[in-house]
């Protein structure tokens, strides 16, 4: 099996916050209302007029050393194909561990019992389509593919841009990566 | 797998354990299933109408994509596109005809059949045509739906019919243009910016506005590092990605625009070759603008001199792949054909008009026209009666809707209008003057609304007919112009929800009951448009297929090898424009100062949000999700100096005492002390609207002054003033 280490660049220069993203992954996973897997954060520095802005589409970082998985008492929350973090619902108990675990603020509780979160909509994965925030953002600000592959564009991205992953200083390795 | 370092494969071996104990799970995150049956249509959750693909599985629509092969959408949608769902699936809708009855001195709505709520318009509007005329119907219309329903209108004999569209948006900006260029622009913007080197938005706040296709290439011209230069009194989104950010003092935009004219000339920085095959009336622009310099400007805009200098050379480096962007809601201080012009003039300097990069020309797709109602039913004989009887207003092109609603109070116009069918819009917040618009549906003999929401307008009416959503229904096809030609196709995705009728089968239905039948010689709709798409050499097989059919692009740009013409009275760019001058209007751009308000008053500004399309989408559960209230942003100190905090609610009372509210407060940086600012569409009154009732404030509400554009007879709204009121609660 070769390695897979799935990643998704987010170029935050592109991003105009439109939310399309949220909205995509709500309708593609049938998110309950009142929850999202994914936001958007608008940071705006300085006072008037000098200012600056930058807005990040984020998610689950699916990290490599994912702190909500070695917290997970059932198993539930695990690692599956490409290094992509998942929890089995069937798993979960909803003790919020993971929640607890997490960094990022990646998870919420699902109305019927489980945690649930960002898959990278591996589903799509599989079928070798992108996932459903990567197809419909306008702003082609997400980009989504293998950092194993020093040819994918998430690889030449990271390799020519200016990035920064979100708490570099958890020890994660988080796989969110953010162009700036 | 290379990933499975400590933790992950501690991980992976403590999900194998517990395995044991749980069950086995193999595929442990089910595919949610949302792939369905794709049907191929165009959105109309805003005016793009970007194509989609709908999901549908057992008659649901499971989600909403972008149709990859649809120009305008190129795969990708806003969310409103995808937030279509919540306007199907709202529990709002209006799901029955209604009428409105008076019992003991209340009045209420009774649900009826389709039957009686046609027939009682039709028997309503043949005593109208008898006894005031055919003309004394306006019809109101916002939408591609709308089109049947004009040509009943116009059959009928009424030249009264217009969209908000013009007078309250567009007009100063087409007319502008066309006065300028002989071409107004349209809808796609004709703009290149995916070839841009240079943006300048002065009067868009693209980003914020979500026009699908306008919104990629511009992320393409960011992301190719095209220089972006914002002019606005608030720090956009887009400002937050420009070289050159402008906070402008609200209404000095044409001292701004007439200052880069000057450093351009100046600076000999302006596009020569350009000018001079092109245009006329340099010579008197040279003069025009000899003493607007960026220090003159300075005094009024607020703007440092060395910005503008700076500016005007970032946009001049660039061109000809250089755009002053037009925007799209140009109806601001009631001087707006005279700005749009500067916005033109300045466009025609960088020599973009028909340039790569620049404002390109558009091609579409010859459809055969559709004409029936110029053969069936009345003449029309009279103008429509849009204006004050001894108004002069030089340039038309559509209707000025606020007339339509002026002429209903006796005497106003050349005749009076004494009954409204209302198609898809609100009139009560797109128009400025919100009493006026009540008091004006006072003295109607009838008042139609059609509708899918119970929005305010349709609590006015005396019969309210639900149509069905964009998902339901058939409209004609349409072919817009844009840098390469198509053709697209609304057709159903669903059946009708409820008891609601697309508007194909309502105007039909009237056409018939008033004895105007043969305008529509077709039962089905599919009769109508395959034979239409037939006429117009197009297959309706593939369109149904794939929902759009491409033309062959022709040449767009002077690089592709255009020759350039202009369609003005000397056949050349009028810097100078001879109509304004015979119209005893200023034919270069001056500035005039704006009002001012009241002391400690803040100036109402308004704009959009990413997620919503006016008042229209506000009670969408899905889009509410993410912008579900709007805020009145206010500069931080300007909030300190009046005591507010961070959401603070607080009622908005404007100069003439109209109040909205209670909102938020957004206490920020991104805008000058001097003015404060919300989404529009927000602040619903109406109990129907049961999600959108009461959430945020309606700048439409403290809207009641607006200035008239001498050119279009446009309505200025960006002329009031406000204060806030903390709510204690």
């Amino acid at each position: 099996m070769s390695a897979t280490r799935y990643a998704m660049v987010v170029d935050t220069r592109r991003c105009v916050g439109c939310n399309a993203c949220v909205l995509a992954c709500k309708s593609e996973n049938s998110v309950p209302a009142g929850y999202c897997r994914d936001w958007i954060v608008e940071e705006v520095r300085g006072n008037y007029p000098h200012l600056s802005a930058e807005i990040r589409s984020e998610r689950c970082n699916h990290c490599s050393h994912a702190p909500c998985v070695a917290n997970c008492p059932t198993g539930a929350s695990h690692i599956e194909e490409g290094g992509v973090v998942l929890v089995n619902h069937q798993k979960c108990t909803g003790c919020k561990a993971c929640m607890a675990a997490c960094p990022y603020d990646a998870r919420y509780v699902h109305p019927e019992g489980y945690v649930d979160k960002c898959t990278f909509c591996i589903h799509r994965v599989r079928r070798g389509e992108d996932p459903a925030c990567v197809s419909i953002c306008p702003t082609k600000t997400l980009h989504f593919g293998d950092l194993d592959d020093p040819n994918s564009e998430v690889s030449q991205l990271v390799r020519t841009r200016k990035s920064k992953v979100k708490g570099p200083e958890t020890g994660c390795d988080p796989n969110l990566f953010f162009l700036v | 797998m290379k990933v499975s370092g400590g933790t992950a494969a501690g991980g992976v071996l403590f999900s194998g354990l517990t395995t044991k104990w749980w069950g086995a799970d193999k595929d442990p995150i089910p595919d949610p299933g949302t792939d369905g049956k794709i049907v191929p249509s165009f959105c109309e959750m805003c005016f793009w109408k970007c194509g989609i693909h709908a999901h549908v599985q057992n008659d649901k629509v499971t989600k909403i994509v972008g149709n990859p092969d649809h120009p305008l959408s190129r795969g990708r949608l806003c969310p409103r596109g995808t937030g279509g769902l919540g306007l199907l699936y709202d529990p709002d809708r209006l799901k029955r005809p209604q009428l409105r009855r008076e019992k003991d001195g209340k009045q209420y709505f009774e649900d009826v059949s389709w039957d009686e709520a046609l027939g009682f318009i039709a028997d309503k509007m043949k005593k109208l045509s008898k006894e005031h005329g055919p003309e004394s119907l306006a019809l109101f219309s916002h939408g591609k739906g709308g089109s049947w329903l004009k040509s009943v209108v116009k059959a009928y004999g009424s030249p009264n019919v217009g969209a908000p569209s013009w007078a309250q948006c567009m007009g100063p900006r087409e007319v502008g243009f066309e006065l300028t260029f002989g071409s107004g622009l349209g809808s796609p913007e004709p703009l290149d910016l995916h070839n841009a080197r240079c943006i300048t938005l002065i009067g868009s706040h693209l980003g914020e506005n979500m026009h699908n296709t306008q919104v990629q290439d511009f992320a393409d011209a960011v992301g190719k590092r095209a220089d972006i230069i914002v002019v606005d009194p608030r720090f956009s989104v887009a400002a937050g990605k420009a070289k050159h950010w402008l906070p402008i003092k609200p209404g000095t935009d044409t001292a701004l625009l007439l200052a880069w004219m000057h450093v351009l000339i100046k600076e000999k920085l302006y596009d020569r070759d350009y000018i001079a095959r092109h245009a006329t009336g340099f010579d008197k622009l040279v003069k025009h603008v000899e003493e607007k310099t960026p220090e003159w400007a300075f005094t009024k805009t607020g703007i440092d001199p060395e910005l503008i200098r700076a500016s005007a050379r970032t946009m001049a480096a660039a061109r000809p792949a250089s755009i002053v962007h037009p925007g799209r809601h140009s109806t601001w201080y009631g001087n707006d054909t005279n700005r749009m012009r500067a916005v033109a003039i300045l466009n025609a300097l960088l020599g973009s008009w028909g340039r790569r990069g620049g404002i390109y020309l558009k091609s579409s797709m010859d459809l055969a026209p559709y004409k029936l109602h110029e053969k069936v039913g009345h003449k029309i004989t009279k103008p429509a009666a849009d204006r004050a009887k001894d108004a002069v207003i030089p340039f038309g092109g559509e209707s000025l809707v606020q007339g339509f609603r002026d002429a209903s109070f006796p005497g106003y116009a050349e005749y009076d209008i004494k009954a409204w069918i209302v198609y898809g819009t609100n009139l009560i917040q797109c128009l400025p003057d919100r009493k006026k618009t009540e008091k004006a549906i006072q003295n109607l003999d009838l008042m139609v609304a059609i509708d899918v929401l119970p929005t305010e307008i349709t609590g006015w009416a005396d019969v309210i007919l639900p149509e069905c959503t964009y998902l339901e229904r058939y409209d004609d096809l349409w072919a817009p112009g844009y840098i390469e030609p198509f053709v697209s196709l609304r057709q159903p995705v669903v059946k009708p929800m409820y008891d609601s009728k697309p508007n194909w089968w309502i105007s039909k239905q009237l056409a018939k009951r008033l004895g105007l039948g043969a305008l529509f010689p077709w039962d089905e709709p599919e009769e109508y448009l395959r034979a239409r798409a037939d006429a117009s050499g197009i297959s309706f097989d593939a369109l149904k297929a794939k929902g759009v059919v491409h033309g062959r692009p022709e040449p767009a740009t002077t690089e592709e090898g255009v020759e350039l013409t202009f369609d003005t009275p000397s056949g050349k760019i009028e810097l100078y424009s001879s109509l304004m001058a015979e119209a005893g209007l200023d034919p270069l751009p001056t500035f005039e100062p704006p009002n001012v308000g009241p002391a400690g008053s803040f100036r109402l500004l308004f704009g959009r949000s990413p997620v919503h399309t006016f008042g229209r989408t506000t009670n969408n559960r899905m889009l509410g999700e993410i912008k579900s209230e709007n805020e009145v942003w206010v500069n931080a100190r300007a909030a300190k100096e009046l005591g507010l905090r961070q959401g603070a609610r607080v009622v908005v009372e404007n100069q003439d005492g109209a109040k909205t509210g209670p909102m938020k407060v957004k206490v920020t940086q991104r805008i000058r002390p001097d003015c404060v600012y919300m989404i529009h569409g927000f602040g619903h009154d109406d109990k129907r609207l049961h999600f959108a009732n009461g959430r945020g404030g309606s700048d439409s509400d403290l809207i009641t002054k607006a200035a008239v554009d001498p050119a279009v007879g446009s309505t200025g709204m960006n002329v009031n003033f406000v204060t806030l009121e903390e709510v204690m609660s």
